[in-house]
């Protein structure tokens, strides 16, 4: 469950990303976030794992307040949600399999249980057979599984992702999608922001769109 | 409790790859700070060396008492009976002037005059031996002063407390040397640990974001302060060790022409772990210092 009660971010220096946001999503509800670049798609998912803090009104994220949570609490939240990149923030310097293990090295799994689950959610987006590579060797439409695989590993009940799409070719983008409303099938709740318009026409789902920093009528 | 070890168990093994993956900065950086540790560390092993000498040495101080011409033997022999009384004296061995004209005329030099001399200008004397240090030897001048056709006291003490002195001095000059160095070692491992935040800063950010808690983000980084911090401690310890054995080489030369089988020690198992233990911590805090510093200003945009 998340939900937005008049929520206003402003940065430095005046701009106003958000202004008067108020919504609700429930959970298993899959969400398209949609509006050109700048209207605040990004800021608005940042300000669900803490990322960012409103500078007003109430962000709740399953009865968590995110604007008056402690800092040492943000990590426990952050567990809880799948965050999937535009730019994958993937690491170099370790193979495939070692960037969806690190969720896991700070929860506290055994290294035969949390290996199981990694490669499990590995086998989910099709690349268990490249677990030993290293992710720059991988395409473009690999990496963001990757980043997708590295998101689930940890079975959030929240998937949130930023453009997920934006790099990618039409079919690699068909493939994102289809394990998107496979995970939102499983009871996953999805929000993803896009202006990607075909997306929006093969799914028909709810959307909310901004302009501006302000959701349109 | 088990799952608390085992994170840092991987912490250790993943620091050490880390460190092997750049075994040439590794490598320096051991060796600037084992260098810094080595120089305190000598000095101390040569300063024990030293005080140990110096006891030995001084472990029977002696003091001349020399007696008024006008004494007789029967004065003599009271003196020799109140000196076996007084506490302190250990031994006594008197030496007549008869005795003392004759050592003289044994050495080569003083012969000549020796022999020209008309009378004995010498007086007599009695050696006493004692027990305990400088300090009570000093408590025993005045006394033996006082006594009856007593004309001069001679104490070997003076050397043995320049010594001392000496000593002192080269101990609070290790002291400030160990000081200044332990500064220094703090922030080299400040600076290594600074570089090695910002090499990871893309790992630390990417952390933050799914999930790291703060103190799993910092383990490894003191990890790698009290791994380097210790790993100079070795290399200090090898150093003066090797130091040492060169030295011995020499030293062992020069006492056997003084048919002595002085040599160097080195320090015992628990003076060693207590370096490497005071190193760690060294580098512990240097870690503490550097990710106080900088790793909060890495936060995920």
């Amino acid at each position: 469950m998340i939900s937005f009660s008049q929520v206003r971010k402003s940065y430095r220096g005046g701009h106003e990303a958000l202004s008067e946001l108020s919504f609700s999503i429930d959970d298993g509800e899959l969400v398209f976030i949609t509006g050109r670049s700048g209207a605040g798609k990004s800021t608005l998912l940042k300000l669900i794992p803490a990322i960012e803090r409103p500078t007003s009104g109430t962000v709740l994220v399953n009865g968590q307040n995110i604007g008056s949570m402690r800092r040492t609490a943000i990590p426990y939240l952050r567990r809880n949600l799948g965050l999937i990149f535009q730019d994958q923030k993937l690491l170099y310097d370790r193979s495939v399999f070692d960037n969806v293990m690190l969720p896991l090295a700070f929860t506290g799994h055994g290294y035969k249980d949390a290996a199981r689950r990694a490669r499990a959610a590995l086998d989910k987006v099709g690349l268990l057979a490249r677990e030993k590579a290293n992710p720059v060797t991988l395409s473009g439409g690999e990496q963001q599984r990757l980043c997708i695989a590295r998101a689930v590993v940890n079975r959030p009940s929240i998937l949130l992702a930023d453009e997920p799409t934006a790099s990618l070719d039409a079919a690699s983008a068909a493939e994102v999608m289809e394990m998107f409303r496979s995970f939102n099938q499983v009871g996953v709740t999805m929000l993803i922001a896009t202006h990607d318009q075909a997306l929006l026409q093969q799914f028909n789902p709810r959307v909310l769109a901004l302009t501006q920093g302000r959701l349109e009528a | 409790m088990s799952a608390w070890l085992r994170q840092h168990w991987q912490t250790l093994i993943l620091t050490f790859r880390r460190l092997a993956r750049n075994p040439l900065a590794t490598l320096f950086n051991v060796m600037v700070i084992g260098v810094a540790l080595a120089l305190p560390l000598g000095g101390y092993m040569l300063l024990q060396n030293l005080g140990s000498v110096s006891r030995q040495i001084t472990g029977n101080p002696q003091i001349s008492l020399f007696l008024a011409r006008d004494a007789d033997k029967a004065d003599i022999a009271a003196l020799e009976a109140r000196l076996k009384q007084t506490p302190g004296v250990r031994a006594l061995r008197f030496i007549s002037r008869e005795q003392a004209l004759e050592g003289l005329k044994q050495s080569e030099n003083l012969s000549d005059v020796i022999t020209a001399l008309q009378t004995n200008p010498l007086p007599d004397a009695f050696v006493l031996e004692t027990s305990g240090g400088a300090a009570e030897l000093e408590k025993l001048e005045p006394q033996l002063k006082a006594l009856p056709k007593v004309a001069h006291v001679q104490l070997d003490s003076a050397w043995v407390k320049r010594l001392e002195g000496l000593l002192e001095l080269g101990r609070t000059a290790v002291i400030i040397l160990a000081t200044l160095l332990a500064c220094g070692l703090v922030a080299v491992t400040f600076n290594t640990i600074r570089l090695q935040i910002l090499t990871q800063k893309d790992e630390i950010e990417i952390g933050k974001l799914i999930g790291a808690t703060d103190a799993f983000i910092r383990r490894p980084f003191f990890h790698l302060g009290v791994i380097q911090g210790a790993l100079g401690g070795l290399a200090a310890l090898a150093i003066v060790y090797l130091c040492m054995q060169i030295l011995n080489r020499s030293i062992l030369d020069l006492a056997r022409l003084y048919g002595s089988d002085f040599r160097l020690g080195f320090f015992g198992l628990s003076d060693c772990l207590a370096l490497l233990a005071f190193a760690a911590l060294l580098g512990w805090l240097g870690a503490y210092m550097s990710v106080s510093r900088h790793l909060s200003g890495i936060e995920p945009q």
